[in-house]
């Protein structure tokens, strides 16, 4: 059966696009009705397709794209469970974000380029989704970043914004130099690029391994892992619903969508699992550690993405495909979730300082209560949705004998339930910190209805994966898992840790029983920290400025070497010139006899060098 | 078709330049109109070779011959190939834009379109030309209307840059004359025409002599590191048009030279020195991203950039793979489209801004947000944005060289970061941010100045999006070069 309707999901937020490119500025404020209905015909489609997954269709609906000679790359939808479920998530947030925005953006002067940007980004997201083949995976990542850094620069007049496009667009452009050398390798090793004809193909180990490696580096920049994870903190310059929906829902979630649609490749190199791995923990156990420093709301939920992004490639690297995947589809929403609840937040006090806030609960019941199931999901306390997904992750760390990453997976939860809780109990508890927060009140209605639908889904996305429904999530995404039996250890260790760690950001922050200073702003730990590791002045003097250095010698060179050998034959040539103006004497015999040499040697010239006889 | 279609586009400017003359000097919007009219007539004729060009079929088509000078071997001889075809349109094309685009010259109008005119019988002359004598002539004549360009309608210092365009690039085409003369008296021949010439293989000791005369003229053109530096005085110089033509017709004579020329009538050769002119590609490549990144003046970035991605086109071509092969052709187009859009929107900045240094300006995407967004759409396309044409011609020249020079193509693909460096930087620096407090009210896009982009931005998307329409004409012309360099 051919799904005729899949080109629709992304042909339609990409006449949105178009149409709001052109009228978007005349329409104004209606321009969010052309966007959103767009996003929810994308919806209704792509549930469709879900029911037609479901249903047991498996489909492709392929278009050359270009073809030369045997090479053919194709264009196409490809339909199974992982994209099914990608598309569904994708629209359904891309929707809600987009509503909430009604309210978030009102006003603002660009509203309509917004939307538009909104859309080609969600078509973006869908086409990557789709790629049956790695050149459109490639097209479409590239589409989704720059879109990303639109929205990112969408308050371009502020410096630190068009800055912060600029270091994403770059950071993760170098990641992508890895993703592109592998599309060569994968193309001169095998002469295609489409993905099902390549999984099926045999590669040599190291072969595989090297060229999933250097995928990942495009994944690496992407997902923000480490170490090209510095410009996802910066991107939350953006407007806040791009941040829940590009940096928190999505786009950054297309790293680990790449390995996850690439998994028959890193399996045929084991070693790139296991690179997968350790870069997650690494990164999950890092951006933990930040988080507990940050004091933005935005910077804290950024790093928190990081962190969770870390444990969705942990999962990945360990083996534990399916878990990686559920991870991020509970992830989608809890977190998209927190970064509108954040929205609310400051749209509500105007300010994104946490220690200027404080007391939100009495003020603003809606926002407080779906951000604590938000909180509650990204802490892992169970029936919560990030409980079922993080415990799988961990279970798969740990039966697979992933020892020393269990466990800094555990420490890593630990932290999440603090600094999710620090915020919590700053934000919404205790009394408001500045005065000019007395007026704060609850957002209006488009802003916390999809609150509450996103609160609905934290609460329950993971009872698709838990025991109780049999692993069905798993079981869908991973034909063929096999429920694993529940284990006592590390689920207790999970809430364990969890609860501590609630209960520790109790007594600091919601309790005046803890002192002030535990740590001290001095401590060289807690220093480290909250400079972020001083990973960017580490680019800045390895890198930016040595490319900088560089490239005003090359010009250099250019200007006085190169330019100045030109300039130099045009002088000699000139001085030569000159010299010879004393030969053009006027004596018409004298021309002749310089006629007759130039002839005669003209013509020995010509005898001997061309062969003329 | 029974009209002589090609000669008739060719020398329509002519005509147009000779009936300009009877236009009075006061007249300046009937000159422009008119000079308009004449170009859109070509481009219009171009069309219809276009519809009327045989798809997958090798070999030229409108081949137009007549004898001329038989007794020397030299005929009229005009022909198109799906080599030729796509640079023919873009000509035609970017015709009309540059005479859109000079719109606000006010000084010696008549002159300024007669020589534009002229410039463009050169240019098309030079892509249809079968026969060395004719496209000598075509090339030559490229020459000297662009000099006038330069050196009376140019910046403060025009008359440098003219003479210095005008010194460099005369002594690459005496080079290639000497080559063609040597040619003409070694092949055994007896003949100028390059079809026979390829058909027939040259098989002389003078071989190397006739490459290099040949390479020498054809590496300043495109223009290859260390023959550059003549380009970034040029372009700073010229006028607007004249930076869209030069960079988006004038350097693919040269690229376009080595495919029709060197590789098909000297395979054996070029074949041998292919590593050495993928250094020299991959130099260029590198060397063009760093220095453009040290630019303060966007036009020069422009400029630079040039010849780091007319770098990519030569590693394609010396990769001599069909897909690398295709994706010079195909970067040819999308460099002529997205760097002539580029120049086209430094243009129309500095007429309202007066100044082309990047700290100078900022803010314009709040001055001028068309002009602003256009610029930014022309820098995303240059940096090889997925989905735009820069990327398909990129995407096919690093996978088709690969095979052929692994280390050089890396260094291609990391140079791709350098790209997106100066070019991201361009934007932040030039169109985001607040505007200068210098900065006075400017005028937003005209209608002409929307009109002469819009047909850019649909190309450059259009070929972005779906670049296999384009591909069935390169194809089988590429497979005819491949064919020759195989039996050689």
């Amino acid at each position: 059966m051919l799904a005729y309707y899949l080109p629709l999901i992304v042909l339609v937020p990409i006449l949105s696009f178009i149409t709001l490119v052109i009228f978007g500025k005349r329409w104004g404020g209606k321009s969010a009705y052309v966007s959103i209905a767009a996003v929810l015909i994308s919806l209704g489609l792509s549930i469709k397709a879900l029911i037609d997954v479901l249903g047991g269709l498996s489909t492709k609906v392929l278009f050359t794209w270009a073809s030369i000679g045997s090479f053919h790359i194709t264009f196409g939808f490809l339909l199974d469970p992982l994209s099914a479920m990608m598309l569904v998530v994708v629209t359904l947030v891309s929707a809600l974000v987009q509503i909430f925005s009604m309210g978030y953006m009102h006003g603002d002067k660009r509203y309509g380029w917004f939307y538009a940007c909104l859309s080609m980004f969600t078509a973006s997201m869908l086409l990557l989704v789709f790629a049956p083949n790695y050149v459109q995976m490639y097209m479409a990542w590239e589409g989704v970043g720059v879109f990303s850094y639109l929205l990112i620069g969408f308050w371009f007049e502020k410096r630190s914004a068009s800055q912060a496009a600029k270091k994403a667009f770059m950071v993760t452009r170098v990641g992508d130099l890895g993703f592109a050398i592998a599309l060569i390798l994968l193309y001169v090793h095998a002469g295609t690029l489409d993905m099902g004809k390549l999984f099926a193909m045999h590669f040599a180990p190291a072969l595989a391994a090297t060229i999933s490696i250097l995928m990942f580096f495009g994944a690496v920049g992407k997902s923000a892992q480490f170490p090209l994870h510095v410009w996802l903190p910066d991107a939350m310059e953006g407007p806040t619903p791009v941040s829940a929906l590009i940096h928190a829902a999505t786009m950054v979630a297309a790293g680990v969508y790449l390995v996850a649609r690439s998994y028959p490749l890193f399996e045929k190199g084991p070693a790139s699992l296991e690179f997968v791995a350790v870069i997650g923990t690494i990164t999950a156990f890092m951006a933990a550690t930040i988080a507990l420093t940050a004091t933005d709301i935005k910077k804290v939920l950024a790093y928190s993405t990081i962190s969770q992004l870390g444990y969705m490639m942990m999962g990945l690297g360990v083996g534990a495909f399916a878990a990686g995947a559920f991870h991020l589809f509970t992830h989608a929403f809890f977190k998209a979730l927190l970064f509108l609840g954040a929205g609310s937040v400051i749209h509500a006090v105007h300010s994104q300082e946490i220690f200027e806030m404080g007391g939100l609960w009495k003020k603003m019941k809606i926002t407080s209560i779906t951000f604590i199931i938000g909180g509650l999901a990204l802490a892992g306390v169970p029936p919560f949705a990030g409980f079922w997904s993080k415990d799988e992750i961990l279970l798969g760390a740990y039966t697979s004998g992933h020892t020393v990453i269990f466990w800094i997976g555990i420490l890593t939860a630990l932290l999440t339930a603090f600094y999710t809780f620090r915020l919590i109990f700053v934000v919404f508890f205790g009394q408001p910190r500045a005065d000019h927060h007395g007026h704060a009140h609850e957002s209006p209605a488009v802003m916390s209805i999809p609150l509450l639908i996103l609160g609905f889904f934290a609460l329950t996305a993971g009872l698709l994966g838990s025991p109780f429904m049999h692993n069905a999530f798993q079981g869908f995404i991973a034909p063929g898992h096999e429920a694993e039996a529940i284990n006592p250890l590390v689920m207790g260790l999970s809430v364990a840790v969890a609860l501590i760690g609630i209960t520790a950001a109790w007594l600091k922050y919601g309790t005046q029983l803890l002192p002030e200073n535990i740590i001290g702003k001095n401590n060289p730990v807690y220093k480290l920290v909250a400079n972020k590791y001083y990973m960017d002045e580490l680019y800045q003097y390895v890198l930016i400025t040595p490319t900088h250095v560089l490239a005003r010698f090359v010009l250099k060179f250019d200007q006085i070497v190169v330019d100045g050998i030109v300039n130099g034959v045009a002088k000699a040539t000139a001085a030569f010139g000159s010299g010879m103006k004393r030969l053009q004497t006027g004596y018409v015999q004298n021309y002749a006899l310089f006629m007759l040499v130039g002839l005669i040697i003209l013509i020995i010239w010509s005898f001997r060098f061309l062969g003329i006889h | 078709m029974s009209y002589p279609i090609i000669t008739i586009i060719i020398f329509l400017p002519v005509l147009g330049a000779l009936l300009l003359q009877f236009v009075p000097r006061s007249r300046a919007n009937l000159i422009r109109t008119f000079a308009l009219l004449v170009t859109l007539i070509d481009l219009g004729l171009g069309i219809v070779v276009l519809t009327g060009y045989k798809l997958g079929q090798a070999g030229m088509q409108f081949v137009e011959k007549a004898s001329w000078i038989p007794k020397a071997g030299i005929s009229y001889h005009v022909g198109l190939d799906g080599i030729s075809l796509p640079l023919f349109e873009l000509t035609l094309l970017l015709t009309v834009v540059a005479v859109l685009a000079s719109w606000s010259i006010k000084d010696r109008v008549r002159e300024h379109y007669s020589l534009m005119l002229l410039l463009a019988v050169g240019m098309l002359g030079t892509f249809v030309a079968l026969d060395f004598v004719l496209f000598y002539i075509f090339w030559e004549l490229v020459l000297i209307p662009m000099y006038f360009i330069i050196g009376i309608w140019g910046g403060e210092n025009r008359n440098y840059a003219a003479v210095k365009f005008f010194l460099y690039t005369l002594a690459g085409s005496v080079l290639m004359l000497v080559g063609i003369i040597t040619l003409y008296f070694t092949s055994g021949l007896g003949t100028f025409d390059m079809v026979k010439l390829m058909q027939a293989g040259y098989h002389s000791q003078y071989g190397l002599f006739i490459f290099i005369t040949f390479f020498l003229g054809f590496a300043v053109k495109v223009p290859m590191w260390p023959f550059h530096t003549w380009l970034p005085d040029a372009h700073v110089q010229a006028p607007a048009a004249g930076s869209v033509l030069l960079a988006g017709i004038l350097l693919k004579m040269g690229t376009y030279a080595f495919i029709r020329i060197v590789v098909q009538i000297l395979p054996a050769e070029f074949v041998k020195f292919a590593p050495f002119i993928a250094v020299l590609a991959v130099i260029s490549i590198v060397y063009g991203a760093y220095t453009a990144l040290a630019q303060q003046d966007l036009k020069k970035m422009v400029a630079y950039s040039s010849v780091s991605h007319m770098g990519y086109v030569m590693l394609g071509i010396a990769a001599l793979t069909p897909v690398a092969l295709n994706g010079a052709v195909l970067q040819m187009v999308a460099h002529g489209l997205i760097t002539g859009m580029l120049f086209l929107m430094v243009g129309y900045i500095y007429e309202r801004t007066h100044t082309r240094d990047i700290k100078k300006l900022g803010g314009l995407s709040i001055k001028i947000p068309i002009l602003g967004g256009m610029f930014v759409f022309a820098a995303l396309a240059s940096l090889g944005l997925p989905g735009l044409s820069g990327f398909v011609g990129e995407l096919l020249i690093l996978l088709g060289s690969y095979s052929v020079f692994k280390i050089f193509t890396i260094f291609a693909v990391l140079t791709l970061a350098l790209t997106s460096f100066y070019l991201i930087r361009a934007n932040q620096n030039a169109i985001f941010g607040m505007p200068q407090s210098w900065m006075g009210d400017f005028k937003d896009a005209s209608g002409r100045e929307l009109i002469s982009a819009l047909p850019l931005i649909i190309l450059i998307v259009a070929i972005g999006v779906y670049p296999q329409p384009i591909l069935h004409y390169i194809n089988p012309a590429v497979n005819t070069v491949l064919q020759i360099v195989r039996g050689s």
